[in-house]
């Protein structure tokens, strides 16, 4: 960059190397947890090792957990922010179970984490954070961890990373409270160091971000460096550990979040459809970020309108709507909540729209930053009336751009509302994706209805799909009125008859129902078409599933995967497919809904395995069930 | 709210009338504001494509079915919400809200003033009834305290709103007010608000006669009218009574009513200014139930109690799209897909 000043590190690199080459570890796969104060830094620490890790070729898969306080007090439990990040040279699914490292800057963090972290695992411990006081707020009382045998089981490495901060920066001239900030880059330099990583990537960060200021960023990289030369000249053998790149799909990859992907799916829809993209929302964890992304990209057309409240924010997405925009809103359970009876309009309007739900631990306000898949029979079923709605999930972080991609194409061809299930887990978290070209994606096609000569204008006439034309305010001849009462059929006059409300409320049902024409079949993941034990799931849990049942087949068990991405309707052929199995687990984080839902259509005997923690499945309680259930 | 077009095909006020049949009670003072709507809206050169009316739920939010235009009649309380997202994607429509007093100000009453603060250029009409009629006869939230009613029967100790101090307090760029019985001043209110070029809020007192008849009846019968009505015009003074003999003066911040008859000259009287945010807010609270009090009480007034101009929501946001358009060109959804950083693996 212009004008700044680069601190030459790649002579230590190649040393470092030189000297360490002997004692180096190749590993295939690491998970990290960084966990610190909420304001120690810990999620820009996580991310810049991320993106470090993607740019050299790892296959990954990120988890920040946060709490819902933004500054919760300091040293205690409740203020532990946590960043987990699991990276390999081998196929990554999930962002791990347990962790192999794990950073703690006080001894909150410790407490936070300490049974999440594998048998021999490494701890590195900031000493500093681990005084009277420190002890004291995070419910040690008088006993330090460090040293009554806590954590013996582990490898701890212990630096005094505060002290050797401030002694980096004795004399900058920047006050303590400054200094103290730059703490997390002793810690991300030290396992560069560990790790072997290009340190490339995050000086260039540093460079960029404190650009206007230029003692800050000298300040960073002084300890970033310090931090790596720690590694370099700690006496205490250490050992480095190096991860080649992952053996995944060739291709162009890159780092991609949950919610950025919806909002990238929104714009990709809008701008190949041919539309502007309204988005009415609210702010609301964990759904914001789609918000901010969305308004950062106004030269695609992106009109963001952060309404007065969550109704406001899907009515003005229904008016945009009318208007001929593809509308979007935005939320997560209260919210949805809230918009549940504007959802029941849309339908009723027939205009496209797609809805956004991103989960969190409910129920009422719940656990605004963990996850949970509890809010699937609110999105099917919970609207006044026979008011259905096509709902769909996203499986992963790189797969809500698809899911939300394909959220805009059914509302705009259905001319319906479309709920989009994602949640805290997957919008939030990271991965690589090998993105698609634009032209790769399928077209969105939209045809506003036109005015014939001589032709009386049918609002609610049907096309083979059973939609209705999408008549916008401008077009000469077609003046139109519609609304959420009962209508008649093809002209959408207000209707009181009977008979004309039972054929609506059918007709409505079936043109949902038609959708399962439209959308790809169930098929195995993994596996096989028929079998013994089919895991069924949805949504965030994939990532879980799919590792799990990777591990089960390398133990010979019959278990095959498969997933569901369309949840009303289902895939056309999904009653067929699961009668090919013997037992069918169906994993979910909530009390069992997707359950009720295939017990109810299907009737057949599906297993439960449910966890509402407000964390995701690891991949061994997947497999821990799997191999219960193969010796039935 | 102002639209200009160049030459649209004109319409009749027949032409407004559609197929459907008015299902209001016969008497009902919305007949009255539906024929000076129709009569009016062919005479502002908007092209009918282009207007749009959009309602909630009530009995005034029938308005849509009965109007040759594009409309909708949405859900309880929301038709601001819904016009702000149509607003803010087709900025040419002209757009039109029929509300009511339930639904414009207790159920959509948080829409309503974060419509009027953001000023989208449209037209608000709230019909105020001070009941709620669909629901058959409860008491509204601009009812007075005391009213008696189906769900009140010993009488409503809600403090009722003050639709313009409310809608002032908002920052409403265009505040009216008029009523069913005065075809002439409501349909040059209907225009006055469609001339402003932001959120333009025009109250119309409308009569129940189902369940709130004669509420209005001290404004718009011809007995009383003259003394209880105050008809502002900016740039006149403030007059009234049956000759125009009684006018408006401020002693400070006090309004007091003066005879010029009895002695007080014209050139002491209050002089409307509909830009004035000051007196505006003194003129909301010309607000005396004229039967609670007592016979020194202040006239109602009607009218254009203020207006501003303001740049709309609407372009405001349209600048936004432009100025990051010329900053980084029209977006380019490859760029986009590729994100900042990316590697390959061969």
């Amino acid at each position: 960059m212009a004008g700044t000043r680069e601190i030459p590190i790649f002579a230590h690199h190649l040393r470092a190397l030189f000297i360490m080459a002997q004692t180096q570890e190749v590993l295939d796969n690491v998970i990290i947890k960084f966990a610190g104060d909420s304001g120690d830094g810990m999620q820009l620490t996580g991310t810049q090792f991320t993106n470090t890790a993607a740019l050299l070729g790892n296959d990954l898969s990120t988890f920040p957990d946060f709490p819902a306080e933004i500054r919760a007090p300091q040293g205690t439990l409740a203020g532990v922010s946590g960043f987990q990040l699991h990276f390999g040279s081998v196929e990554i699914f999930t962002p791990g179970d347990y962790c192999d490292v794990l950073v703690a800057m006080n001894a909150a963090a410790l407490k936070a984490n300490l049974r999440n972290i594998r048998k021999g695992g490494t701890i590195i411990v900031n000493v500093d954070g681990f005084d009277a006081k420190n002890l004291r707020l995070a419910g040690y009382g008088d006993v330090n961890p460090l040293e009554n045998g806590s954590v013996d089981n582990f490898r701890v490495v212990k630096m005094d990373v505060t002290k050797m901060t401030r002694a980096a920066l004795d004399g900058s001239g920047l006050g303590v409270k400054e200094i103290d900030r730059a703490k997390n880059m002793f810690v991300l330099g030290y396992l560069y160091w560990m790790y072997n990583r290009s340190m490339e990537h995050t000086i260039k960060f540093i460079n960029e971000k404190f650009e206007k200021k230029p003692d800050i960023r000298d300040a960073n990289l002084k300890v970033l460096n310090a931090g790596y030369n720690f590694g370099e000249t700690r006496e205490e053998a250490t050992s480095r550990f190096s991860i080649g790149p992952a053996k995944i799909a060739p291709g162009t990859y890159r780092n991609i979040m949950g919610n950025q992907a919806v909002a990238i799916g929104l714009i990709a829809a809008a701008k190949k459809a041919g539309l502007q993209l309204f988005y009415g929302t609210y702010p609301i964890t964990p759904a914001s970020d789609i918000l901010h992304e969305l308004s950062r990209h106004k030269n695609f057309n992106v009109k963001t309108f952060q309404a007065e409240d969550e109704i406001a924010g899907i009515c003005s997405a229904i008016g945009a709507s009318f208007g001929g925009a593809l509308a979007v809103t935005g939320s997560s359970g209260p919210g949805i909540a809230l918009k549940t009876e504007a959802m029941g309009l849309a339908l009723m309007l027939e205009l496209p729209l797609v809805i956004i739900n991103v989960q969190r631990g409910g129920p009422s306000t719940g656990l605004p930053t963990k996850t949970e898949q509890s809010d699937l029979l609110q999105a099917v079923y919970g609207r006044n009336g026979e008011a259905p709605i096509p709902v769909i999930a996203a499986a992963t972080p790189s797969d809500c751009f698809y899911m939300a991609y394909e959220a805009c194409r059914l509302a705009i061809d259905f001319m319906t509302p479309v709920m989009l299930l994602t949640d805290g887990y997957i919008a939030n978290g990271a991965e690589p994706w090998m993105f698609p070209k634009s032209s790769d994606l399928p077209d969105i096609k939209v045809n506003f209805a036109k005015n014939v000569e001589g032709e009386k204008f049918l609002p609610y006439k049907r096309n083979e799909k059973l939609s209705r034309p999408w008549a916008i305010p401008g077009t000469k001849g077609l003046e139109h009125r519609i609304g959420g009462i009962e209508k008649q059929h093809e002209t959408g006059n207000i209707s009181y008859d009977a008979a004309n409300h039972e054929f609506m409320v059918e007709l409505r049902e079936n043109k949902v129902e038609k959708i399962a024409d439209y959308i790809p079949e169930i098929k195995p993941e993994i596996g096989t078409e028929k079998g013994k034990l089919l895991v069924l799931g949805w949504g965030s849990t994939y990532g879980a599933i799919k590792s799990a049942v990777l591990k089960a087949r390398e133990k010979n068990i019959d278990v095959t995967f498969a997933h569901l991405r369309y949840i009303r309707p289902f895939p056309k052929n999904l009653g067929e497919f699961l009668k090919n199995y013997d037992h069918v687990l169906i994993p979910e984080m909530n009390r069992g809904q997707l359950i009720k839902m295939i017990r109810d259509k299907f009737l057949i005997p599906a297993i439960a395995f449910n966890k509402v923690q407000g964390l995701p499945f690891s991949a061994e309680e997947i497999l821990t069930r799997i191999e219960e259930l193969s010796k039935k | 709210m102002e639209t200009t077009t160049a030459s649209p095909d004109k319409f009749t006020a027949k032409e407004l009338v559609t197929d459907q049949e008015v299902r209001w009670c016969p008497g009902c003072g919305d007949y009255s504001i539906l024929k000076q709507a129709q009569t009016v809206i062919p005479e502002l050169g908007i092209p009918r494509e282009n207007i749009v009316f959009v309602s909630g739920i009530g009995c005034s939010s029938r308005f849509p079915y009965y109007m040759e235009t594009f409309g909708m009649h949405s859900i309880h309380g929301r038709a601001t919400a819904i016009a702000s997202g149509l607003k803010a994607t087709r900025p040419e429509l002209s757009i039109w809200l029929v509300t009511g007093d339930g639904d414009g100000l207790s159920i959509g009453g948080n829409h309503t003033i974060h419509l009027l603060r953001r000023n989208f250029n449209l037209n608000v009409l709230l019909f105020n009834n001070e009941i709620y009629g669909l629901t058959k006869g409860q008491y509204s939230p601009t009812s007075e305290e005391g009213k008696v009613t189906k769900s009140t029967p010993m009488g409503s100790v809600d403090h009722p709103f003050n639709p313009i101090a409310l809608c002032l307090g908002a920052d409403a760029t265009f505040v009216a007010r008029s009523m069913d019985r005065d075809p002439k001043h409501l349909q040059a209110m209907l225009k006055r608000a469609n001339d402003h070029k932001g959120a333009s809020f025009l109250e119309i007192y409308q009569n129940c006669n189902v369940f709130n008849d004669g509420a209005f009846e001290v404004f718009t019968e011809k007995a009383s009218k003259k003394k209880e009505t105050l008809f502002m015009e900016s740039g006149q003074p403030l007059v009234f009574g049956d000759n125009n003999e009684l006018g408006i003066k401020l002693d400070g911040f006090t309004p007091i009513v003066v005879n010029l008859n009895e002695g007080a000259s014209a050139n002491d009287l209050w002089i409307h200014d509909d830009r004035d945010r000051v007196k505006a807010g003194i003129l909301a609270r010309f607000f005396d139930n004229p039967r609670a009090a007592g016979e020194h009480h202040l006239p109602r007034p009607f009218g254009v109690f203020y207006q501003e101009d303001r740049p709309v929501y609407e372009e405001k946001m349209i600048a936004q799209l432009d100025n990051m358009k010329a900053k980084r060109g029209e977006g380019d959804l490859d760029a986009l897909l590729r994100g900042r950083e990316t590697w390959t693996i061969s």
